[in-house]
């Protein structure tokens, strides 16, 4: 795995992910495509902030929907209620979530441990419980319209066309372009924070916390720190989310809705970028595919990740790259 | 490594599959998002078996215009983000004529957003008045909203001289909304709620709540608003504690399913329902008798489970569909929704539906009827 993460590896996966992102509206045969495709690049950015917690400091959030939903339920009310334009509550969110990630982080991860996927548990369910009862501000479990994404005045519909520099865009394809380019960004971060001296300590930390703490490693803080941006990642993500759906209920801050997102890290390949990408994106395809199978698709659903568990359990892109690489060793002595 | 091969065979052929055209096709495609799985699904299984029977039925009978119906339905799992993709599919893949669906107002709401940007007629069957108030152009639904069934209940109290009420409800959507309802309109009606207590939807004793309620001083009447399991554990609590005031429960569980789990408790309860569970006790001369009668007996024949207030819901909901395109005599959006928005006096299983420009739900309050539990069934009272 170590060559996966030096400078030239990355920048060739980083440029296939981008043509795999500009290619896909060539294929997309209506906008339907495009909608799941918009929402699967939303999730995977959130998953890709939660794979540097779970893949690479090893630390398990359970409560990662909560960060979400704050972040989306912090757009939707702001701009609804109180009069804020789409970025400043996006930014408020966010602000908020960094705050309270670090409250929770700084003084539970000095323990070793699987203390944070307990608090997280916790604090996720509390979310939850916050968003369905307190209606008079969230709009209880019903859930909360949210009003479209606006830049300096101009929204951003999925339903409008727009005339750009000559040419007629429409809001389907605007919103893909927005989100493959959150996506690029959120990959582009994250594999420059890996290729990090703090990305290096993050690994350090993982192999062995005592080893890293001998070598003078600040684990604590290291490890307080990626929490943060994990976290931030998913609020910023539920924002646009939210300004995207343009309606959101309490579902989002569900415990499940958290083990969604650890599942798309696992299934796709924990400490691998890309893996977890493909993750999201086939656990959101999943439903949809599945729908002419209706009365079994739970049963097919279990039986797909479990078939994947079984043959492979460092997920589906290391695997694939597995299988690759050794197909490529044997082929020369095939040859003559 | 074979195996690994096959899976990624499997895996292909999965993803494939969404990427094959759907054919072009001369059938009217009326398209379905239903919580036919999960929590709501005693809400979406009823209301998917009508559906597929009535369109069955429909179909065997020369269809509509001359063209067959075509039923293209999907399960949301009473999620709302399903919900919402699922509109998005039915919409922009699948390009329907009309859509039914929403079995709970959290998914309804949660793709009304899109069907309003795409300018489809669409008929929900979920109960929340936000649904409908305010109207929006293209969004209508078949249940009395739980605003009526509040006024319905407060309305039988004021008729039995009843002023301070107790008022208990769950947590959850329902329970929330019509609390937040009755609270509203309770004035209107000369009645103060004196107590307004809670629980959760997975609560297993209400004990606590209904002795707060009885100790409120002046008290003269319980009325919970809940849904699933929680009214019936309120009314076994409400037995245990020899507790006598008159109670009400609202139309959340006007069920059959309710009397099995509140066994003898349930005995003088009064709640507001549909016709559909009393359909012996309606008049000869009234104008639902034969439709109630006949959805419940074709329902029962076909799917051999006792019918449900809410396949009730689905049946007026594509009743009016096709009497909307028949109208119409196009499936063009605009003209379909115009000659929806025209319906009036339209006799459905729920109620009387008239609708106009200012009510996108076309029922009067009176469509509720209050029922009394005597000797572990039904009886009509009003």
């Amino acid at each position: 795995m170590r060559h996966m993460h030096s400078r030239w590896g990355s920048q060739i996966s980083f440029l296939s992910l981008a043509l795999v992102l500009v290619a896909l509206p060539f294929v997309m045969q209506n906008d339907f495509h495009f909608d799941i495709a918009t929402q699967i690049a939303i999730i995977a950015a959130t998953v890709v902030g939660l794979n540097l917690l779970v893949g690479f400091a090893g630390q398990v959030s359970l409560g990662h929907a909560a960060f979400f939903a704050i972040g989306a339920y912090s757009s939707a009310i702001l701009t609804s209620r109180y009069g804020f334009t789409p970025l400043p509550a996006m930014l408020a969110g966010a602000v908020g979530v960094a705050v309270l990630a670090l409250i929770l982080g700084k003084p539970i991860l000095r323990l070793k441990g699987h203390y944070l996927s307990m608090a997280t548990l916790g604090l996720g369910i509390i979310i939850a419980i916050i968003i369905n009862n307190e209606g008079w501000l969230t709009g209880g479990p019903d859930g909360i319209p949210v009003p479209p994404l606006s830049v300096f005045g101009m929204e951003l519909s999925i339903f409008e066309q727009y005339e750009i520099a000559g040419y007629t865009l429409s809001g389907t394809l605007l919103w893909y372009i927005l989100a493959a380019g959150l996506l690029l960004v959120a990959v582009w971060i994250a594999q420059n924070l890996i290729d990090s001296p703090i990305g290096r300590a993050l690994r350090a930390v993982h192999g062995s916390e005592v080893a890293a703490r001998v070598v003078g490693v600040d684990t604590t803080r290291y490890k307080a720190l990626v929490f943060v941006i994990s976290a931030v990642y998913a609020s910023v993500m539920g924002s646009f989310f939210a300004h995207y759906s343009g309606f959101i209920t309490p579902q989002i801050a569900s415990f499940q809705h958290s083990i969604e997102l650890i599942t798309m890290v696992v299934l796709g390949g924990m400490a691998s970028t890309y893996g977890v990408i493909l993750g999201a994106a086939l656990l959101l395809l999943l439903p949809q595919l599945l729908t002419d199978f209706q009365d079994y698709e739970m049963m097919m659903f279990g039986l797909i990740l479990m078939l994947t568990m079984i043959f492979m359990p460092k997920g589906l892109l290391p695997t694939f790259q597995q299988i690759l690489r050794r197909a490529l060793r044997r082929s020369p002595k095939t040859d003559p | 490594m074979h195996g690994i091969f096959r899976l990624s065979m499997v895996w292909l052929v999965l993803v494939l599959g969404l990427w094959v055209p759907a054919q072009a096709a001369e059938p009217i495609k009326i398209g379905a998002f239903v919580s036919a799985t999960g929590p709501a699904a005693f809400l979406g299984d009823p209301e998917l078996k009508t559906l597929e029977m009535y369109v069955a039925r429909i179909n065997a009978a020369g269809g509509v215009l001359g063209r067959p119906l075509q039923l293209i339905h999907y399960d949301d799992g009473g999620n709302a983000s399903e919900a919402r993709n699922y509109a998005s599919r039915l919409i922009r893949a699948d390009r329907v004529d009309f859509i039914i669906g929403g079995s709970t107002t959290g998914t309804t709401m949660a793709a009304v957003p899109m069907i309003e940007q795409a300018r489809i007629p669409f008929i929900s069957m979920a109960g929340a008045i936000v649904i409908t108030e305010p109207v929006k152009p293209w969004v209508f639904k078949t249940p009395q909203s739980d605003r009526m069934a509040a006024q319905r209940i407060l309305a039988d109290m004021q008729s039995r001289g009843i002023t301070r009420v107790g008022l208990l409800s769950g947590t959850d959507g329902f329970g929330s909304s019509g609390r937040a309802q009755t609270l509203e309109v309770a004035g209107d009606f000369g009645i103060e709620i004196v107590a307004d207590l809670t629980y959760g939807p997975q609560d297993t004793d209400m004990t606590a709540q209904l002795t707060r309620i009885r100790n409120t001083a002046g008290v003269e009447a319980l009325l919970n608003f809940g849904f699933g399991q929680g009214p019936a554990i309120v009314t076994r609590n409400y037995a245990h504690l020899g507790m006598t005031l008159p109670f009400y429960q609202s139309h959340g569980v006007a069920s059959d399913r309710f009397l099995e789990l509140a066994g003898a408790a349930a005995e003088g309860i009064r709640l507001p329902a549909s016709p559909l569970l009393v359909p012996d006790d309606l008049a000869e001369d009234d104008p639902q008798r034969p439709v109630v009668q006949a959805y419940k007996e074709a329902f029962e024949a076909q799917w051999n489970m006792r019918v449900s207030t809410f396949g009730g819901y689905a049946y007026d909901a594509l009743m009016l569909a096709v009497k909307a395109i028949e109208t119409a005599g196009t499936t063009e959006p605009g003209a379909v929704r115009d000659a929806l928005e025209g319906i009036r006096g339209h006799v459905g299983v729920t109620g009387i539906y008239s609708f106009s420009p200012t009510d996108h739900m076309g029922l009067a309050v009176e469509s509720f009827r209050i029922l009394e539990v005597r000797d572990g069934r039904w009886v009509l009272i009003d």
